[in-house]
């Protein structure tokens, strides 16, 4: 059985991806990250100061990610500012990102990470998870690796990946997941939608090696930055 | 393996050199038998342990170094400065030539608000106070002249290998200039456009090998 999917790609093919790092001048590193319809600009402040002084830590740094979708992002405008769904996703890229920096030699600071959802079609989170990861070191930050994310799903059957809105429907499931390639650490498991074990591992197994891929991609554009 | 001294651009997390041989030096951390680097950066080997320059980042202050910073806030015993860093810094009057008598003369007298220094990092406790000090023989006030920023992870490229860089713009340029180790860089007279020109060019072009070299192959061309 094949599946029919937009643009001819295979079950296991992303989007078209577009990373560019250096977007934001006035930032200390920032990147745009495009997977298909979904684009997200992650900026990256700091690490600076923590105000209110009461937050800081004496031992390490705050990371402190927003990630918001501006009203422009999706087809019907959507309000600006914080939404529940939004105040979720930036926890939930805090916790993905934190296990990849080294927070302990920044003391008594914080890292602030900005992202951007300019145009939304399906995988927001794991896009801006991809975009805040190359902002990240963009801005000089100590890492232990880099942190690549994509959604998974499975559609009449068929374990597919990086699923776009319409797909996203169809799919009995959604399953976005971060991975720091190096030490073949999963730093973000998510699951909606009704599926078996089986099916959950064969999807994750997917998004693991499409992670590496993409990991791949966000080295090369982190290269032709610096390599002239 | 031999001790190569070339440079290459390293990425976060990414092996540098798989053996126990070595050790990990700034910007690298060991993990199992391998040393990986934690920035983006480029990595260089001497005496066997293994380093890395960041290309870009925050200034992060060092002992001993000289930076220029903006008196932004006056105290009862010393002034805050803004130093372009993660934290304020702080300059104690202890930290200032000659006795000032806190009863009978107004701080701002000394430094006023908005003044900018050229002070040395005498002491660094704890992470966020770093303390400054004026007792060096290449601090002081600014009174006039310019100041412009540059990232600070390209500083030691605009100095170059005993200050071979800055010198070859101060010659050509005929601007003096005081540059600090967190960016701040203060210069005055000469051609200044020129200066910034060719700060702003370093800064752009730090990562690339052959920079003095090719900025002074530039000067020779203009005078043919």
């Amino acid at each position: 059985m094949t599946l029919k999917r937009e643009g001819n790609r295979k079950p296991n093919e992303c989007r078209p991806i577009v990373m560019e790092v250096g977007v934001v001048p006035n930032s200390n590193g920032s990147a745009m990250v495009k997977f298909g319809k979904t684009t997200a600009i992650a900026a990256v402040y700091g690490p600076r100061s923590v105000y209110p002084k009461w937050k800081q830590r004496s031992d390490r740094a705050l990371l402190n990610c927003i990630y918001s979708m501006l009203p422009f992002s999706t087809g019907e405008r959507c309000r600006p500012g914080p939404s529940r769904r939004s105040t979720e996703i930036s926890q939930v890229i805090t916790c993905a990102l934190a296990p990849a920096i080294f927070l302990e030699d920044y003391p008594k600071s914080v890292i602030d990470v900005y992202i951007n959802i300019i145009e939304a079609n399906a995988g927001t989170r794991t896009t801006a998870i991809n975009a805040a990861s190359l902002a990240l070191s963009d801005a000089g930050i100590a890492m232990k690796d880099l942190v690549a994310a994509v959604a998974g799903g499975v559609i009449d059957g068929t374990y597919v990946v990086d699923l776009e809105g319409k797909e996203e429907d169809a799919s009995k499931c959604d399953i976005p997941l971060a991975y720091m390639p190096r030490n073949k650490q999963v730093t973000l498991l998510q699951m909606d939608g009704d599926l078996t074990p089986k099916e959950a591992s064969e999807v994750i197994k997917l998004n693991i090696k499409t992670c590496e891929q993409i990991c791949e991609k966000q080295k090369q554009a982190l290269r032709k930055k610096w390599e002239k | 393996m031999s001790e190569e001294n070339q440079r290459k651009l390293v990425l976060p997390g990414e092996e540098i050199i798989s053996s126990l041989d070595y050790l990990p030096g700034k910007n690298c951390f060991r993990e199992g038998n391998s040393i990986y680097s934690k920035k983006l950066g480029t990595s260089y080997t001497s005496n066997r342990v293994v380093s890395v320059i960041p290309l870009s980042g925050v200034y992060l202050p060092k002992e001993g170094d000289m930076v220029i910073g903006e008196i932004s806030d006056i105290q009862s015993n010393g002034w805050v400065v803004n130093i372009n860093s993660v934290h304020d810094a702080y300059l104690p009057l202890s930290g200032v030539r000659g006795f000032i008598d806190t009863r009978k003369t107004d701080l701002s007298r000394v430094y006023a608000l908005g003044d900018m220094i050229y002070a040395k990092i005498s002491n660094l406790i704890g992470g966020d106070s770093i303390h400054l000090s004026m007792q060096d023989s290449r601090a002081r006030k600014f009174t006039s002249g310019r100041v412009v920023n540059i990232s600070p992870a390209k500083v030691p490229r605009l100095i170059g290998k005993e200050g071979s860089m800055i010198k070859l713009v101060k010659d050509k340029t005929g601007s003096r200039i005081s540059v600090g180790q967190n960016g701040v860089i203060w210069f005055e007279g000469g051609d200044e456009e020129r200066s910034i020109e060719l700060f702003k060019l370093i800064e752009e072009e730090a990562h690339t090998n052959g920079l003095t070299d090719k900025i002074s192959g530039m000067f020779k061309e203009e005078k043919k």
